[in-house]
């Protein structure tokens, strides 16, 4: 059954051996140590501070939706810091290597890196950003924002939570072990067919790519089914369906796209896994293989994902917009309607991502026509922000400038996509980086809106503002970056310039691509000043204190509880009355009213097992990459014993009394999400007690 | 709008605020959505390479199913579901007996049906007809394969929901439990006759 690989296994460590470390490219030898200094720095300070108790006792096994939440945004955040690395060092290939008199540097014949090591740096910036920055950013914000905003204690299954965020730990650990053992796919993020199968893929870059998906995909079906029950079930009295928050919302509808659409991309990676590790036929060259039948497949997911990804992120925009504006959302039941339409077209258009299969006209012509329906309801969203914003009070806070930002590059990448949806066009610019620059303005919307997101709710998290000035910064100098590297783009897409070249070797790109170069710089300041934003936040957080409605124009349920939040959420549930409830609750002068008596709140016990889940599925990837069979075997029977464990555990759960919300509540500050000793005990270690 | 004083906050009745049977059978439910997609979608890869260009000179479907014997595979799986319907009817006069000799009845069909389809399969690729040797094969094998693995993890829940069936009292945790894994038994065994009909009886006609 098993394919038989030419070249060396051994059955302790299968492919694996000392000749997969890459040591001696200068670069990864660069990356490695970068990453070791950083690792190495985090546990010193770790265990200078004494926190390893802290850090276990509070976050690693923690199943409270806030801290997954936070933990999720930093797991993003990192991966973001990666994949922008790798799109800096695109760029600056691309830019030293333009024409056949550019000089070599380190192995390459142009510019600074081989082809080889090119094409891994592209897949891996595209599978990064999309699948393991942007995907954990969103859900760690869903995680964090949709429990508040309905007015629950937790999600509907905290312990499923903390396995998928340590699932996507999990993926996200095996793409950085890439780097430094064995290689990555150089296939695409998308997995360019038959490129991806054994005969002109033999190492494991595509075995680490694909295990990588295959356990972040599991996780984000996991997360997207935990966030429906909890809309459906754990919703405060009196908050009906059209009382919920947008954000809400477009959680819901991208969490139902996420739950039917990973299922296929499970599908379209296994069989890609069976080809390569069974020795079928399903997608290969020959004896009855399909090639499109993976393309399809792949973007059957990939498309719905697309929207998995924006859906979220138009919902922030319609969060931040009403709050900076003083003015309730502009026609919030169409902005429902908007987004659902938009969720149900995604299943529809998957095939626009290849126009070019050779499909008979009338099919083109069927997905261009679906494709271009997507811009009415997304339409119907620009206007109504418009509109919101029209005649407000407007403040130009760093959140409103990022969704403002975002309704910008939507309207770019909008109508860019508009062009694209028309078969015509596509033929001609297919495969060139005016598709790049089109998809990067739909990404880079995302990538705002976040940013805008993570400034906006995160008084609400900690209790204190991020410095503004530092933040205005960024946005300025982030947005320059976007002009000038996509602008350009647009313009190298019509002079023709295809993507994925390691070599431009067209010297009249040369002008467009040191724009470029210079735009990817703007980014390096941005960054900059992210850093220095959170940094001054951290450092002067005491001057920066809010209360409860932190920007004092909120008008959902989220900033009714105090800032930073308490664990329980409420110390007594919420009853709902209207669609903007706390502005609901100013009108009347009710916003500051407290409960009058309290009750006891049962919530989770810590648990180790979603951690060592997700321990055990990266062992699990990793063994399957390099086909060390036996540990293949023993991780599967591991988590499997996990599972099953934890169907024997008795006492999962605590009750706070009332007394101690009474007393909680009735400090000066809220018991806020960095507090130490506030969690129970975790539940395994009380057992062995 | 409400009167002067309206009610803000909630003391919710505990039953109200933890209707954990009811949420964890809808969580149930979004996986049974989730696992048909993954279903759906070997299901149109098998659609489309059911063609005789990929069949590749090996055999196509009429050369390889057996409608009658998946016809007693059929009733095997369904007795099996029937079965475990029948230990929840004793759960529910809390008959631990019955409810385990029920569910060992299920779990010996379960188990039947499986060396059934391993026999079958053992028997194709001792022919010659193994995955490897075209693409309609290859993806013939992985879709009854992934039932058949369905069907593992099934017996593999029974195990465990017999050994706490037997040890453990009656809470509402175990009922949860035991109606989670009914709703995945008749999961699989749904997905069983779309395997039966598009595959096996498509493919003999």
């Amino acid at each position: 059954m098993l394919v038989h690989l030419a070249g060396q296994w051994s059955p302790l460590l299968g492919r694996l051996s000392l000749s997969e470390i890459p040591y001696t490219s200068p670069i990864v030898l660069g990356a490695f140590g970068f990453a070791c200094a950083c690792g190495a720095i985090l546990l010193a300070t770790v265990t200078y501070y004494g926190k390893w108790g802290y850090l276990i006792r509070e976050w690693i096994t923690s199943l409270d939706h806030k801290k997954i939440g936070v933990m999720y945004i930093i797991l993003g955040l990192v991966m973001m810091f990666r994949g922008f690395i790798d799109a800096l060092m695109i760029r600056t290939q691309q830019v030293m290597a333009y024409g056949p008199h550019t000089p070599g540097h380190l192995e390459a014949l142009h510019g600074y890196l081989p082809p080889f090591h090119f094409d891994q740096i592209y897949s891996s910036h595209g599978v990064i950003m999309i699948l393991l920055a942007v995907t954990p950013l969103l859900a760690g914000l869903m995680n964090l924002i949709v429990p508040l905003q309905i007015g629950a204690r937790d999600m509907a299954f905290p312990y499923l939570n903390a396995v998928s965020l340590w699932l996507a730990a999990a993926a996200a650990s095996l793409v950085m072990i890439s780097l430094f053992v064995g290689d990555f796919t150089h296939d695409g993020w998308i997995g360019l067919i038959p490129l991806t199968e054994l005969p002109y893929s033999r190492d494991v870059g595509v075995d680490y790519w694909m295990w990588a998906l295959q356990i972040s995909g599991a996780g984000t079906t996991l997360t997207s089914l935990n966030i429906i029950a909890t809309i459906v079930y754990r919703r405060a009295p009196g908050m009906t369906w059209f009382r919920l928050p947008i954000f809400t919302w477009t959680a819901l509808s991208t969490s139902i796209i996420g739950l039917t659409a990973f299922p296929v991309l499970t599908v379209a990676l296994g069989l890609l896994g069976a080809d390569r590790y069974l020795g079928t036929h399903i997608f290969t060259a020959g004896l009855g293989g399909n090639l499109m039948l993976y393309t399809n497949l792949f973007w059957l997911w990939g498309h719905p994902e697309v929207y998995f990804v924006v859906l979220p992120a138009f919902g922030i925009v319609s969060e931040i917009i009403p709050t900076f504006a003083e003015k309730p959302l502009f026609g919030y039941i169409t902005m429902v309607g908007a987004t659902f339409a938009i969720a149900g077209i995604s299943w529809l258009v998957w095939l626009h991502h290849f126009f070019t299969m050779g499909a008979a006209p009338n099919v083109n012509l069927l997905f261009g026509v679906a494709t271009m329906l997507i811009g009415i309801p997304t339409g119907v969203k620009v206007f109504n922000w418009t509109l919101t914003l029209y005649r407000g009070r407007l403040r130009f806070d760093p959140p409103m400038l990022w969704a403002i930002g975002a309704v910008f590059l939507l309207l770019a990448g909008g109508l860019s996509g508009m062009m694209l949806a028309i078969p015509p066009i596509n033929y001609t610019v297919h495969n060139s980086v005016f598709v790049i620059a089109h998809f990067h303005m739909m990404m880079l919307l995302i990538a705002y809106s976040i940013f805008g997101a993570i400034t906006y709710w995160f008084p609400k998290v900690f209790g204190f503002t991020l410095d503004p000035v530092t933040g205005r910064r960024a946005f300025i100098f982030f947005s320059a970056g976007t002009i000038l590297v996509f602008g350009a783009m647009f313009g190298l897409g019509f002079m023709g310039m295809t993507r994925r070249l390691d070599f431009p070797d067209n010297p009249s790109w040369f002008p467009l691509l040191t724009v470029e170069e210079i735009g990817i710089f703007c980014y390096c300041v941005a960054t900059y000043y992210l850093f220095r934003m959170l940094w001054i936040g951290l450092r002067d957080h005491a001057q920066h204190r809010v209360g409860a409605d932190a920007w004092e124009t909120g008008r959902t349920l989220e900033w009714l509880t105090p800032s930073p939040v308490p664990f329980y959420n409420w110390a007594v549930t919420p009853q709902v009355h209207a669609l903007d409830e706390l502005t609901w609750r100013r009108a009347r002068g009710l916003h500051r009213q407290e409960p009058r008596q309290y009750e006891d709140i049962h919530l989770p016990k810590n648990s180790l097992l979603p951690a060592l889940i997700g321990a055990l599925a990266f062992a699990f990837g990793f063994a399957l990459v390099w086909r060390i069979w036996w540990l293949t075997g023993v991780t599967l029977i591991g988590m499997i014993v996990v599972v099953i464990l934890r169907g024997f555990a008795r006492d999962t759960e605590y009750v706070l009394p009332a007394a101690k919300v009474a007393e909680m509540e009735g400090r000066l500050e809220s018991p806020g999400i960095v507090e130490d000793h506030i969690s129970p005990e975790i539940a395994e270690l009380e057992v062995l007690s | 709008m409400s009167g002067s004083n309206p009610t803000l906050w909630v003391n919710l009745d505990e039953s109200e605020a933890h209707d954990s049977i009811g949420v964890t059978t809808f969580g149930l439910w979004l996986f049974a959505l989730s696992d048909a997609i993954l279903f759906g979608a070997l299901f149109a890869a098998y659609a489309v390479l059911d063609h005789p260009y990929n069949a590749a000179g090996g055999p196509t479907a009429s050369q390889i199913v057996h409608p009658l014997s998946a016809f007693w595979d059929t009733v095997i799986i369904f007795s099996a579901v029937a079965a475990y319907g029948f230990a929840t009817v004793a759960m529910k006069t809390r008959n631990r007996v019955w409810c385990l000799a029920w569910m060992l009845l299920a779990a010996a069909l379960g188990a039947l049906f499986l060396s059934r389809a391993s026999t079958s399969f053992a028997a194709m690729v001792s022919a010659g007809n193994s995955p490897e040797r075209s693409g309609y094969l290859s993806i013939y094998f992985i879709l009854v394969a992934v039932h058949a693995i369905h069907v593992l993890v099934g017996l593999l829940w029974m195990a465990v929901m017999m050994i706490q069936v037997a040890l453990m009292e009656w809470s509402e945790k175990l009922v949860t439990r035991m109606l989670l894994l009914r709703l995945y038994w008749t999961l699989q065994a749904s997905v069983w006759v779309c395997i039966f009909a598009f595959v096996v009886l498509r493919g003999a006609a």
